[in-house]
């Protein structure tokens, strides 16, 4: 069953890859964009890279947040999920994995390459990559209820950054927390372990959390 | 309702037809009263109960980037029933759409995407069908095709409700009409 979700949603972003694409050209941009405006000032640029990188992706969550529901939505196929003999958080949680497989992942993968702009050594681009791959997946989750919150809303883009953005904070402390530290010298563990928690958390909360709100979105 | 009824649920515009029906298949909560199923709430039936219906709305529950034949596998498979590849043919070919499943959904007409979808009623094995405006830009052929879809299945044991426009004139002694006013 989760197998069919995730299957079926991947299909589809197959289909429309321009719009997977644009997520990913996207962050390239605005993390390259720094360095080109602050030049070649390699101490200043490994200060401000782990910050840099993961507000990027933020950013380009938002892009693809909102296509997660609205385009079921309107063709009527998400009514037809919410019917599925399946308990709906398992839907929520398919769609989710997908979500994060298509346009969370390959930020994650190009990351340490865009990250060398920043003079970072092997060991930081390496610590990038894993503070992504723990933290992404906090943003579908948290996005999800954001976008299940706003479906069917005129102007639900904006009102998506509104309400998740916030809830990223945490996510966005710990994981560009562990690339700093790894930046300094210092053990980056710490900051990891927290982020990991983190997504633990939102894995348990938020599944139910948007069943909920996709079934007061549909009625 | 016995088994073996067929309900035609008629009325004018924003009568409350399709809010009923989403009532009926617990998309809607009613204001007051409750639906049960075999003498049990459909709330605390929930999964149990949804296993049991098939709703199509107006809106056609298909994916544009998708064939006609993944439209129909799909849905059926997130319902827990596989359907194969040259059954999901056949049941689109017996809908008039012999030669098209391939396509792209987007390239069908709008009444060829109204026939992919009413397909399922041809491979699902639910009891109660919730059919919402479903003759909508269907064709002669295609309306009585539906006829005799839900004259069967109600022949079967199974339940149907329709709400439409149109008179679907099934065999006397089946059909019940709600007429619902504003």
């Amino acid at each position: 069953m989760l197998r069919w979700i995730v299957w079926r949603d991947l299909m589809l972003a197959w289909r429309r890859r321009a719009d997977m694409l644009s997520t990913v050209f996207f962050f390239v941009i605005v993390v390259s964009l720094f360095p080109l405006g602050i030049g070649p000032e390699t101490q200043l640029l490994r200060t401000i890279a782990p910050g840099v990188v993961w507000v990027a992706a933020l950013l380009a969550s938002m892009l693809s947040l909102g296509r997660l529901f609205a385009n079921d939505y309107q063709d009527g196929t998400l009514e037809q999920l919410l019917l599925t003999p399946q308990p709906l958080f398992l839907v929520v949680l398919g769609k989710t994995l997908a979500h994060w497989i298509v346009a969370e992942l390959p930020l994650v993968l190009i990351a340490p390459l865009v990250g060398v702009q920043f003079d970072l050594s092997r060991e930081t681009l390496w610590i990038l990559f894993v503070s992504l791959l723990v933290g992404t997946p906090v943003l579908s989750l948290i996005g999800s209820v954001g976008a299940a919150l706003t479906l069917g809303l005129r102007g639900g883009g904006v009102l998506i950054s509104l309400l998740v953005l916030p809830l990223y904070i945490p996510a966005l402390i710990f994981g560009a927390g562990a690339v700093e530290a790894s930046v300094m010298g210092t053990s980056p563990s710490a900051h990891l372990s927290l982020l990991g928690a983190f997504a633990i958390v939102s894995l348990l909360f938020s599944p139910w959390a948007t069943a909920a709100a996709l079934r007061i979105s549909l009625e | 309702m016995s088994p073996g009824t067929f309900v035609q649920l008629t009325g004018p515009n924003g009568s409350g037809k399709t809010s009923l029906l989403r009532i009926l298949c617990g998309l809607l909560t009613p204001a007051e009263g409750k639906i049960s199923w075999k003498g049990a709430d459909i709330r605390s039936l929930a999964e149990e109960y949804v296993a049991q219906v098939t709703y199509l709305g107006h809106r056609h529950g298909i994916k544009d980037e998708l064939s006609a034949v993944e439209n129909l596998r799909i849905s059926n498979a997130l319902n827990g029933v596989s359907v194969s590849k040259e059954r999901a043919a056949e049941a689109l070919g017996q809908m008039g759409l012999a030669g098209r499943e391939s396509l792209p959904a987007r390239m069908l007409s709008e009444g060829q995407r109204r026939r992919a979808g009413l397909a399922r009623l041809l491979v699902c094995d639910t009891k109660l069908w919730l059919l919402d405006e479903v003759l909508t830009s269907l064709d002669k052929g295609a309306v009585s095709l539906v006829r005799s879809l839900i004259e069967n299945h109600v022949a079967g044991g199974g339940i149907a409700i329709v709400a439409t426009h149109q008179d679907l004139e099934l065999p006397a002694g089946h059909t019940k009409r709600l007429e619902l006013t504003t």
